[in-house]
């Protein structure tokens, strides 16, 4: 039965913290089912020794094997059978032996390299946060520093960055319902969540890079914590926007609460640089892609609702997203002929 | 005694079977003369599995069976389901049946995994598929609002459909995510509790997002 048998693994993998102790002990109690002295042997963990001693057995089984068959046919039926067994016996219970052995050196192989590249206790350490600091920072990164002549704290987190990420996919996805414009939902979610993740870990990294040429004193989490909390702003502006459509108000919001979540960003770096040539750089390249980006924001989407529009709609504009237009030359042409031939016929 | 001698075992019936019990296994049927009996007794308990973590989530209640015996069966067919019912919608019929389908399976699925890594992250005791389990069942709250959501289409699109279906999602979507905390939150150190439930908020308003602006065509 499928779900019986996944609450197997589902079991072992609960326990998967003290992985080593209990898999020990579970290879101690099944050893393949044969006499003590072969358990005693096989208790040696290292596998080195007892390998080279399975080596042997196998070895010798295989010589027996060869002698077997080579009389086996000369054998009587019984006698055969009689030895066959014994021999079996001997054989099979050395053969599981050796499958066992192998597949626990195979186990713990894989097991190792799994706990090496798949562990997910690396990025532990930035997601160790309380609800309260979360808070504190998200406030925190609306208010400029004053003291750039001194290196400023950034703490090196990532729940929180992540977290605004995913609340302005949100936000953006919520934006398209409200502009009533539910084109294809599929590929809008998909260009949202790309444009989200793909500035945050993008400008990030270029910024990063610009840092490593001006010599700012910073690290790539940082860095990434020091954006993600950026958007907070960014966050607010456009829930605010989404929902009311004033093109001032907008432009307001855009110059204020993302000023400021700006020159957060920008005193905090450079609090860490040091060169005017250097510090211009550097922030002047973050204020422009960050400010910038707020703007695509409130702007692209509904040129991109719009593209599509065009393209679906034809000459059938929406009123709302066009200037009122003259009557198409067309109808005059035709009501000139359809006068005309009123008046033939009269 | 004397009716024993009768008895005598034919000598091509194998005799096997294994001395000793091992754990777990079933006895077998003792009416060997319909052979589709066994398949629809292992059928039917894992749909009575399932249906049982259904009304779990219905009515949910602090109990461990939905995170004790999980399964991913239920979790898939919802999203199965779910992405059917969201076939067929939006301005351009042309080629969007495809996209749609990956689209929502992809969502709930890496929503699902997201969320549960950061759980894990944050420290807490639940095991990856117990989480990934207990997710995927909370969808059911919103599958159900999908199909009232259909349901209240077929009469009409005006306004006062939309505010019927406003209500309705956002009831279930809030049942979702209370149903899903009351299942998740043990497993979290307490003052933490609070990181955990914003993710999953936003995962079933993102879902929530999808049934509401639903248009069929």
């Amino acid at each position: 039965a499928g779900p019986g048998t996944m609450a197997e693994p589902g079991a072992a993998a609960s326990g998967g913290r003290s992985s080593a102790a209990d898999w020990g002990g579970f290879e101690d109690n099944v050893q393949g089912g044969g006499s003590a002295v072969i358990d005693m042997e096989n208790m040696d963990d290292t596998s080195g020794s007892s390998f080279e001693d399975m080596g042997e057995m196998h070895q010798r089984m295989k010589e027996e094997e060869e002698e077997e068959a080579a009389e086996g046919e000369a054998g009587a039926a019984e006698e055969e059978d009689g030895e066959f067994l014994g021999m079996k016996g001997l054989r099979g219970q050395l053969g599981r032996q050796v499958a066992d052995q192998m597949w626990q050196v195979g186990k713990r192989q894989a097991s190792r390299a799994f706990s090496l590249y798949a562990n997910i206790d690396i990025l532990r350490p930035y997601f160790d946060v309380e609800p309260v600091q979360v808070r504190a920072r998200l406030l925190e990164s609306m208010i400029p520093v004053k003291m750039i002549n001194f290196p400023q704290k950034i703490a090196g987190e990532l729940y929180g960055p992540l977290m605004l990420v995913f609340t302005l996919v949100a936000i953006l996805l919520h934006g398209m319902k409200t502009s009533d414009t539910i084109i294809r939902e599929g590929t809008l979610m998909g260009t949202a969540i790309g444009t989200c993740f793909g500035y945050w870990l993008g400008v990030s990294s270029f910024i990063y890079f610009l840092a490593y040429l001006c010599n700012a004193q910073i690290t790539m989490v940082q860095m990434l914590s020091l954006l993600g909390y950026g958007l907070f702003g960014h966050c607010i502006t456009l829930f605010v926007t989404y929902n009311i459509h004033f093109h001032s108000l907008f432009y307001v919001f855009w110059l204020g609460v993302g000023g400021l979540s700006t020159l957060r960003m920008v005193a905090v770096l450079v609090s860490r640089t040091v060169g005017h040539t250097q510090r211009l750089v550097l922030c002047g390249t973050l204020a422009a892609l960050h400010m910038l980006f707020l703007l695509y924001l409130h702007f692209a989407y509904h040129k991109v609702v719009e593209g599509i529009l065009d393209t679906l709609e034809g000459p059938n504009m929406p009123p709302f997203q066009r200037v009122a237009r003259d009557i198409p030359v067309v109808s005059n042409a035709v009501l000139n002929a359809t006068a005309k031939a009123v008046a033939l016929n009269l | 005694f004397a009716g024993l001698a009768d008895v005598s075992i034919s000598e091509d019936i194998p005799v096997e079977g294994e001395i000793t019990v091992p754990v777990g296994s079933r006895s077998p049927d003792e009416d060997y003369s319909t052979l589709d009996e066994p398949v629809r007794d292992t059928i039917m308990r894992d749909l009575k599995a399932v249906g049982k973590k259904f009304v779990h989530v219905m009515y949910p209640k602090k109990s461990s069976a939905l995170l004790r015996d999980w399964d991913l069966w239920g979790p898939l067919v919802l999203c199965v389901s779910l992405a059917l019912m969201l076939q067929g919608g939006s301005a351009d019929s042309k080629d969007d049946g495809g996209p749609q389908f990956a689209e929502v399976f992809v969502i709930i699925w890496f929503g699902a995994v997201v969320i549960t890594l950061n759980s894990k992250l944050l420290g807490g005791t639940i095991s990856f598929f117990q989480s990934l389990c207990v997710l995927g069942y909370c969808v059911l709250p919103l599958t159900v609002a999908m199909l009232v959501c259909r349901l209240v289409l077929l009469a009409g699109s005006g306004t006062v459909s939309f505010i019927i279906r406003l209500i309705v999602v956002v009831a279930m979507f809030g049942w979702s995510t209370l149903a899903s905390t009351a299942f998740l939150a043990d497993s979290q150190p307490p003052n933490r509790k609070a990181l955990v439930v914003y993710p999953i908020f936003l995962f079933y308003f993102v879902i929530s997002w999808m049934i509401l602006t639903f248009t069929p065509q």
